[in-house]
């Protein structure tokens, strides 16, 4: 009986943080956000050299074959820098659907590549989740036609994992004939959305897609916004609790109030209890399939709760500096607000955990 | 991560499943969890030191089992307890309180005295620290003990006293150096609630029962060899035993037995024929405490972790009586506003649910929110340990 990080993954955390200290500092995400389409190819590099688009990559496929949880430790350190890279769509929700969809000669076209870093992957399942402004994608006689809304990772992707609206998965490639691309700007300018339209564009259908196939992705997605929002909101408390330790006010730290130690403590106390919570459900989409569905739901709308309070409140404790440009804590409060909107907001992903459940129709 | 423990740990938990099939029909009834234990719950209790599930780490010398220390040994037996729905030992302030206490910082004499009788359950102690006017800030506390002869002299007031009408025993906090800083002049002395000089009265609270008892002492003369460790020390006695206070490590087991309550509830109560859990809004409530309920379980295990392997695990361990005693709060609230109008039934009311239970609950969770430390001191304890924040500075005198 273990609930705790393994030597090797405290080890790996430790290094995913150590390299974003070095290489996407604040000034480095203020660049960034300027150019939210454009990828960080460089940081990207880096990245790949450790290994990271291929962290879920079955050794075979020249990855590293590590697990769900290895996966969101590494994500929270990306959320606590704020880093502008394309991890969740390319080495996490891509790289599963080809893993439970894909057949083998496009696991073996796909995978490596994905693993060396060379290649990045948009996924688009939003409507999967939800059904906006008359958005789907029917497939037919291997074309796609519709669109879809918030593709994840969708800003220079040389390859779409689509979901049509039958739990069918598909490859389309972003130049094939028929397909056309618009950004969608977000107040998260560290990560990149968009929406595809199809007009009878070519696919290659994955060919042991499923419901369950498309239900997993869209969990290991939940988890890993958990995750980022975990490592974002936990960064968000050390700035806090930093700064009230700095500032003066009536002749003292303002730490020393207990109006502000009270909302920093309160910050803590919620947010401590969801990293065991995003630890399970990470765990628990590897180990504990019969878990798997209800506890990316629960740490996907307790996270999205969680991180709401941290990030308004840890902006309270820094006065009118946090409400400024200056010290650039927006770009966590609002990585914050982009992971409680995307793959489902807590409502809906709470009525989800109730249907499982049987709690509702 | 790995939630197996493993086949030295399984083939232990055989033994504690054997023991309940086959004294399982030997069990007490009630639990008489807070007050003066029945016969049979004492018979019970004696069966369970006997085979090491009670008093299991206690040595042999002073009335325990005598195993070594091993928190999921522990775990184990309150798990396989709780699954049989069999009373697991008993615990009360005496037993998780005073025992460790002394055991570390007791006389022998007191030690073969008062271990072994109070883990039997037939010795009931209460606790005497608060008192009107000495609550968050307990080391203010005002009842003198002065020395005459042989004796301590004790005159004051003490409250929050639960159990002190069943009590034998109380273990208590005095002022013996009025003149020293505050928390320097307090010694802890054990004495019998026969002593002539005390008064128990009953504080009855907001839920109309008298849960905890105001104690009154006049004159109350105490040997003075009955003091636990030095006189003067005994706010630092008096720490050694609050680290065992049972309460600050939350029972994630007792939380998911009421949510499941809660979601039975929430299945049966109509309103124009629509059940509770059909009703969206009671329904996200309820989903949303289940993902907190959750959190709360698994930091459970991380802290169960954490002690096996001697670590402290700080945030994680400081957070919990804030945040479990609002969770606990909030189920009771949700199981309230469910019942509309029948939120409010109580005492022996036609139409009451669950015999008020769920009002009792809400109301006497409350109490629970405010005492053992209240959730403001619990901030300032996670912003201060946990945080590293500064303390508010001290007013000059």
């Amino acid at each position: 009986m273990e609930f705790a990080l393994s030597e090797e993954q405290r080890m790996l955390q430790d290094s995913v943080r150590r390299f974003l200290e070095q290489n996407a500092p604040l000034d480095k995400v203020r660049l960034a956000a300027g150019n939210t389409h454009t990828v960080q190819r460089s940081l990207w590099a880096g990245a790949s050299e450790m290994g990271i688009p291929g962290m879920l990559i079955p050794e075979d496929f020249g990855g590293m074959g590590l697990g769900f949880l290895d996966a969101a430790i590494v994500y929270e350190m990306i959320g606590r820098h704020v880093a502008p890279l394309p991890f969740l769509g390319t080495a996490v929700m891509a790289p599963l659907a080809l893993m439970l969809a894909g057949s083998e000669a496009q696991q073996e076209k796909w995978l490596p590549r994905i693993a060396a870093g060379e290649i990045l992957a948009g996924v688009a399942v939003t409507e999967k989740i939800g059904i906006r402004e008359d958005a789907g994608v029917k497939a037919r006689n291997g074309t796609l036609t519709g669109k879809s809304l918030f593709v994840i990772d969708w800003a220079e992707a040389d390859l779409y994992i689509v979901a049509d609206s039958d739990h069918g998965l598909h490859l389309v490639l972003p130049d094939a004939k028929g397909l056309s691309r618009r950004a969608l700007n977000t107040i998260d300018k560290t990560r990149s959305v968009g929406e595809l339209v199809f007009d009878q564009v070519a696919a290659e259908p994955l060919p042991r897609s499923s419901a369950d196939a498309v239900a997993r992705v869209i969990d290991a997605g939940r988890v890993m916004l958990a995750a980022d929002t975990l490592g974002a909101g936990q960064m968000m408390i050390e700035k806090a609790v930093a700064y009230a330790g700095e500032r003066k006010q009536f002749g003292r730290v303002i730490g020393s109030f207990q109006a502000v130690k009270h909302l920093c403590a309160e910050m803590a106390a919620a947010l401590e209890p969801s990293r065991s919570l995003v630890w399970y459900a990470a765990h628990a989409l590897d180990e504990v399939p019969g878990d798997a569905h209800l506890m990316a739901c629960h740490a996907k709308s307790h996270l999205s709760e969680v991180g709401r309070f941290v990030a308004r409140t840890a902006t309270e404790v820094h006065g009118g500096m946090g409400f400024t440009d200056l010290l650039g804590l927006h770009y966590w409060f609002k990585r914050i607000g982009f992971d409680r909107q995307l793959l489902g907001g807590p409502e809906l992903v709470r009525l989800e955990a109730a249907r499982l459940q049987g709690w509702a129709a | 991560m790995d939630l197996a423990y493993g086949p030295k740990y399984e083939a232990f938990r055989e033994e504690v499943r054997a023991f309940l099939t086959k004294h399982k029909n030997q069990a007490p009834k009630g639990l008489g969890a807070a007050g003066r234990p029945s016969p049979e719950a004492c018979s019970w209790q004696q069966l369970l030191i006997q085979n090491g599930y009670a008093a299991r780490t206690i040595p042999k010398d002073y009335g325990g089992y005598g195993a070594k220390p091993d928190i999921l040994e522990s775990r184990l037996i309150a798990e396989e307890f709780s699954a049989a729905r069999v009373p697991s030992a008993l615990q009360n302030q005496g037993i998780s309180m005073l025992v460790p206490t002394l055991l570390e910082l007791g006389t022998e004499e007191q030690k073969k005295k008062w271990v072994k009788p109070t883990l039997r359950g037939e010795v009931v102690w209460c606790q005497g620290y608060s008192e009107p006017g000495s609550g968050s800030d307990l080391a203010s506390l005002q009842t003198k003990a002065t020395v005459d002869g042989d004796d301590f002299v004790i005159n004051g007031q003490k409250i929050w006293t639960s159990t002190a009408h069943e009590a034998d025993m109380i273990f208590c906090l005095v002022r013996t150096e009025p003149d020293k800083p505050k928390h320097e002049g307090i010694s802890y002395l054990i004495f019998s609630m026969k002593t002539p000089g005390i008064e128990v009265r009953p504080l009855t609270t907001m839920t109309g029962h008298a849960e905890f008892n105001e104690v009154f002492f006049t004159d109350v003369r105490v040997p003075k060899t009955q003091i636990v460790g030095q006189r003067g020390q005994g706010w630092f006695v008096a720490n050694a035993t609050l680290k065992y206070e049972r309460g600050m490590l939350g029972d994630p087991a007792a939380m998911e037995t009421r949510f499941q309550a809660l979601v039975d509830l929430m299945r049966e109560e109509t309103v124009d024929g629509q059940r509770a859990i059909d009703n969206p809004i009671f329904r996200d409530r309820l989903v949303r405490l289940q993902a907190e309920l959750a959190a709360m379980k698994f930091n459970g295990l991380r802290l169960l972790t954490s002690a096996s392997k001697g670590e402290d695990p700080g945030l994680a361990r400081l957070i919990v009586k804030l945040q479990s005693c609002e969770l606990t709060h909030q189920i009771s609230a949700l199981a309230i506003d469910v019942m509309g109008e029948f939120g409010v039934l109580y005492d022996d009311s036609p139409y009451l649910r669950s015999h008020g239970s769920w009002q009792w609950g809400y109301m006497f969770q409350l109490g629970l929110i405010i005492g053992g430390g209240t959730a403001q001191i619990q901030k300032n304890i996670i912003s201060e340990r946990g945080l590293g924040m500064p303390r508010e500075p001290k007013q000059a005198k």
